[in-house]
């Protein structure tokens, strides 16, 4: 078969057809519109079986940590009768050393239940080790595609890490360079192997995550004789949020606030050759946090299972610098080395809990394992080597891809809101574009304000200054 | 045995690249077992952990792990003392 980049990307339906076992035809309502939860049900993974299937593997009942060290830093910077109860959850006690664990169970599961030979996943983060550590424990074979160096060959030591880990659990690692080529590369192996595609982005690796969210809001009950009253999630592709949230709903935990946080690497480009080493964060960061909830089906996936705007509440940015000091508070107030890219939602937490009643609770939602390459002495140690500022100073400062600030005072970390909205408006131009449709439906209005958690007014908004006609 | 092999030429990689990224090549590096004798730099054929067969030039025998903990980075190396140094403050102001 041909195996040129067009061709192979032409051949993507059939290829995802077989690699899934799943149609997603049968969800298309038209060419907006989709069942979203038609296609979550379809699964046939509810939560009591994603619980049955991640306690076969170890994975889940992580322990959930009351922070009372920094809890008690974040009440002395706040008004007086202000400064949340934080909590955290310590995902990093899952298998493979992070929640990913729970997306990995699952979707594993359903490929040795199909009778895949072995798996592959395209993922330059946390998720490979997990699918890599589930392959081990249900006896299928693993490839891990993963962006690792520049054109020099030279590597992010956070995803060399990764690279290792994932070779510790068995797995083949097709190492490239950088560019979103990656996906041709995976479908390549796709056809080739015939093995389960293993994304982040199917119903089941989001099924997956609902047993976190539900946890979360059970234990918190128990502990505290409330549900939480935000939960603090970092957000990269989307997952996180959406399983998260799902799962808390499914506990009842109706009224919690679900807030997404990502490192802010605005001005970096995520396919630049140059930029890949310039930035200290390879995930939770808004190079997939902004397009990924504006975009969702940009996945590798027909159609993603991970859809942020549905389910975020609130979407807040922190810094480089912000991150590293948070992943030392943690160390040195709370004994727990971990991260730093998960204390993403930490350092967010630490800021927002100065903003809410001391009687209130914020659960920081994980947390990853540490290794080498993914510190933050090796990281920043990595970005002296590229030219990056590292010093003290006020984190607002600071430049992705220039300058990391390391706060001089916990008093200086600060969220800062993104808007929405915006991201709203940008995610209904993008479904009328892409769509290339000149007409809107009443069906498809619904499906785009459901969707985009919109209001009538903006989806129709945004379909007039696309001069895309409206009922 | 880690072999390297371009997967894209320049001129066959995706539209819509950044500039920087569209004129190098898309390249893979994989880890396996030499299946006939081969020195650097040379076209060889390795099999993998899991039992594939990947063909590319050898980039390194018995590669090192390149990754480490870094060095001490001073900014960061006060930071627990700080934090410690408020919070006992607070203790003392109560």
């Amino acid at each position: 078969m041909p195996s040129s980049y067009q061709s192979v990307m032409a051949r993507q339906n059939e290829i995802m057809k077989k690699a899934i076992g799943f149609d997603y035809q049968q969800f298309e309502q038209s060419a907006i519109a989709f069942d979203y939860e038609g296609m979550m049900a379809a699964t046939g993974y509810d939560l009591a079986s994603v619980r049955r299937i991640q306690a076969e593997t170890g994975v889940g009942q992580t322990p959930l940590l009351e922070l009372k060290n920094i809890t008690r830093l974040a009440r002395q910077l706040a008004p007086p009768a202000f400064g949340a109860r934080i909590f955290l959850k310590d995902e990093a006690c899952n298998p493979s050393g992070s929640f990913k664990a729970r997306r990995a169970a699952i979707s594993v599961y359903q490929a040795q239940q199909l009778g895949y030979k072995g798996v592959i996943a395209a993922t330059s983060g946390n998720y490979g080790a997990a699918v890599a550590s589930q392959a081990a424990m249900r006896g299928l074979a693993c490839i891990v595609v993963q962006e690792v160096f520049d054109s020099r060959g030279v590597g992010q030591p956070e995803i060399l890490e990764k690279t290792r880990a994932c070779e510790a659990y068995g797995a083949e690692v097709c190492q490239l360079t950088v560019g979103p080529e990656l996906f041709y590369v995976f479908l390549t192996l796709l056809e080739e192997t015939g093995y389960f595609n293993a994304s982040l982005y199917t119903p089941y690796a989001i099924a997956g995550v609902e047993s976190l969210g539900a946890e979360i809001a059970e234990e918190i009950l128990a502990r505290t004789g409330r549900f939480p009253d935000v939960v603090m999630v970092t957000h990269a592709g989307g997952g996180n949020v959406t399983g998260t949230a799902r799962g808390l709903q499914q506990a009842g935990a109706s009224t919690t606030q679900v807030v997404g946080a990502s490192v802010d690497l605005s001005g970096l480009h995520m396919a630049s050759d140059r930029d890949f080493n310039r930035k200290s964060f390879t995930t939770g960061h808004t190079g997939f946090g902004v397009p990924f909830a504006t975009w969702p089906d940009r996945a590798d996936v027909p159609r993603n299972a991970a859809r942020p705007l549905r389910y975020l509440d609130r979407y807040v940015t922190v810094t480089q610098g912000e991150v590293f000091y948070a992943t030392e508070m943690l160390a040195q107030l709370e004994g727990l080395e971990r991260g730093p890219a998960g204390n993403t939602s930490l350092a967010a937490a630490f800021a927002v809990a100065q903003t809410m009643p001391a009687d209130q609770i914020l659960v920081v939602q994980e947390t990853e394992y540490t290794g080498a390459g993914k510190h933050p002495l090796a990281q920043l140690t990595f970005a002296r080597q590229q030219g990056i500022e590292v010093r003290r100073g006020d984190p607002r400062d600071s430049r992705p891809g220039h300058s990391i600030l390391i706060p001089e005072d916990p008093a200086q970390i600060a969220v800062r809101d993104y808007d929405l909205d915006d991201l709203r408006r940008s995610y209904v131009r993008n479904a009328l574009r892409r769509t290339a449709i000149t007409e809107l439906s009443p069906e498809d209005i619904a499906f785009l304000q459901a969707d985009a958690r919109a209001s009538r007014k903006l989806v129709l908004q945004v379909a007039r200054e696309l001069e895309v006609r409206v009922p | 045995m880690e072999i390297r092999r371009i997967i894209l030429q320049p001129g066959e990689r995706a539209p819509q690249l950044p500039a920087d990224t569209a004129q190098v090549p898309l390249e893979l590096r994989v880890k396996g077992f030499l299946k006939q004798a081969a020195a650097l730099g040379q076209e060889a054929e390795i099999t993998t952990v899991i039992g594939r067969t990947q063909r590319g030039l050898v980039t390194a025998i018995n590669p090192r792990h390149s990754h480490d903990f870094g060095e001490p980075v001073p900014e960061l190396l006060t930071i627990g003392a700080e934090l410690r140094r408020l919070l006992e403050g607070s203790r003392d102001a109560k």
